[in-house]
């Protein structure tokens, strides 16, 4: 799992995806026959997560929280119950808290044990989310980790990463891009990235330099 | 147990590969592993704790040498192997050669909308008050427990800080090995860099984890 991405360009092609298919089949086929799982059931948690849960979601609540100083307020007290005001909740979001970064503190977020993230606000993590390179180095050299991402903050900001240790998930709530002073709700959410909910992208104005 | 999943403050993996489209699978298999274990744990015969320790069950070598869904994959059938749910010519094959064993639940579809919208609970009602207050200073206990455990390497031995108690949570140490759920308070340690990694560490670092009462003890 080392440098999860020149791995899964090889197996894109190589021998180690056919062989993978193979045994994923087989035992998925067996475990029907079994009677363990429901082909019908996989097939739904896949389109569970490839269409309907994802990163979308999550910036809808930072847009929230930016539009809405209530809505920050009550982000900052319970983010469970806030998150799930708007509707988002579930498997791997039961405990959130809201992580605000500002001028001066910056929070990002890792498991360097396993890949634990908040599945209802984002989806699914990202390769690199779960690969051995940002999992080692994101507790030590969190800043190599940003330039890594074309992100340089400066030297004097608070870096505080949280490593999601047990049952408790991280929303990054990012910084309000000055520049987007009246704009909608859909307007906002549309230019909150994935990673700047993680703490390892900032969100930029479209066509600005990060 | 001290496994290579205990990535925390390693060096020399290269540099992390960003991928700004959200694009969760890279293979159609690995669609169906994330599914088969979602659909596979909510059987009930085994806890998410009891999942992630036959993942870091793997050697060093072979974890630090699989993608993280043949991770999932291998995870999985260690766990169904182990509760005797399959066997290895099964696996092999594909091929049933004795009935399934009755389990707790099957994940059908109709189950899966309201199962992954209700998530599950890890907090319980406490029995007994929290040990610190947030603002206490703590030590993370120097310990290397021979089964699953989520105190990672890095944090062992260090000072750190009460920011939150988040609650009275399921102790993950425990419900790995079956001997159920043993709930106790949770709280989010707080470190400076310099604790953790020494004086030439960025002094605007600092980490957090979070940690279970029974990892802590009181700092001078």
């Amino acid at each position: 799992m080392s440098g999860d991405h020149e791995h899964d360009h090889d197996h894109h092609e190589g021998s180690t995806l056919s062989e993978m298919d193979l045994r994923v089949r087989a035992l998925e086929t067996l475990l029907v026959e079994k009677g363990y799982v429901d082909p019908q059931a996989l097939d739904l948690i896949i389109e569970t997560y490839e269409t309907r849960i994802g990163p979308r979601n999550g910036a809808r609540v930072v847009a929230t929280a930016w539009l809405d100083p209530d809505f920050m307020t009550d982000l900052r007290r319970d983010a469970s119950a806030a998150i799930s005001s708007l509707g988002y909740g579930g498997r791997q979001g039961e405990t959130m808290v809201a992580l605000e970064n500002t001028e001066t503190v910056h929070n990002m977020v890792v498991c360097t044990l396993c890949s634990c993230y908040p599945w209802p606000v984002l989806g699914l993590p990202p390769a690199w989310y779960k690969s051995a390179a940002y999992r080692s180095r994101a507790v030590i050299d969190p800043r190599g980790v940003l330039a890594d991402f074309g992100v340089s903050l400066p030297a004097e900001t608070e870096i505080r990463v949280w490593d999601s240790t047990a049952e408790v998930r991280y929303l990054v709530i990012p910084q309000r891009p000055a520049g987007t002073e009246g704009w909608d709700l859909d307007a906002l959410a549309a230019i909150v990235t994935r990673d700047s909910m993680i703490g390892t992208g900032l969100v930029t104005l479209p066509g600005a330099a990060a | 147990m001290n496994g290579a999943h205990d990535l925390g403050g390693m060096e020399g993996f290269g540099p992390v590969i960003p991928e700004p489209v959200h694009a969760p699978f890279h293979a159609e298999w690995e669609r169906r592993v994330l599914a088969t274990t979602v659909a596979c744990m909510a059987m009930g015969v085994w806890n998410i704790d009891a999942m992630r320790a036959s993942r870091e069950n793997l050697p060093p070598p072979e974890y630090l040498t699989s993608t993280y869904y043949e991770i999932w994959f291998k995870g999985l059938v260690s766990r169904l192997l182990q509760e005797g749910l399959v066997s290895a010519a099964e696996v092999e094959s594909g091929v049933a050669e004795a009935p399934g064993r009755p389990v707790p639940n099957v994940f059908t579809a109709d189950k899966v909308a309201p199962g992954l919208a209700a998530g599950s609970r890890y907090t319980r009602d406490p029995d007994r008050p929290a040990a610190f207050v947030a603002g206490e200073r703590v030590r993370a206990r120097e310990m290397n427990p021979t089964h699953h455990t989520r105190l990672p390497r890095y944090a062992r031995g260090k000072a750190g800080v009460i920011e939150a108690v988040r609650g009275f949570f399921v102790f993950a140490d425990a419900n790995a090995q079956g001997l159920g759920p043993q709930p106790q308070w949770l709280y989010t340690v707080r470190f400076a860099g310099r604790e953790l990694w020494g004086p030439e560490a960025d002094p605007t670092l600092s980490v957090s984890i979070e940690a279970w009462e029974s990892y802590l003890e009181p700092a001078d």
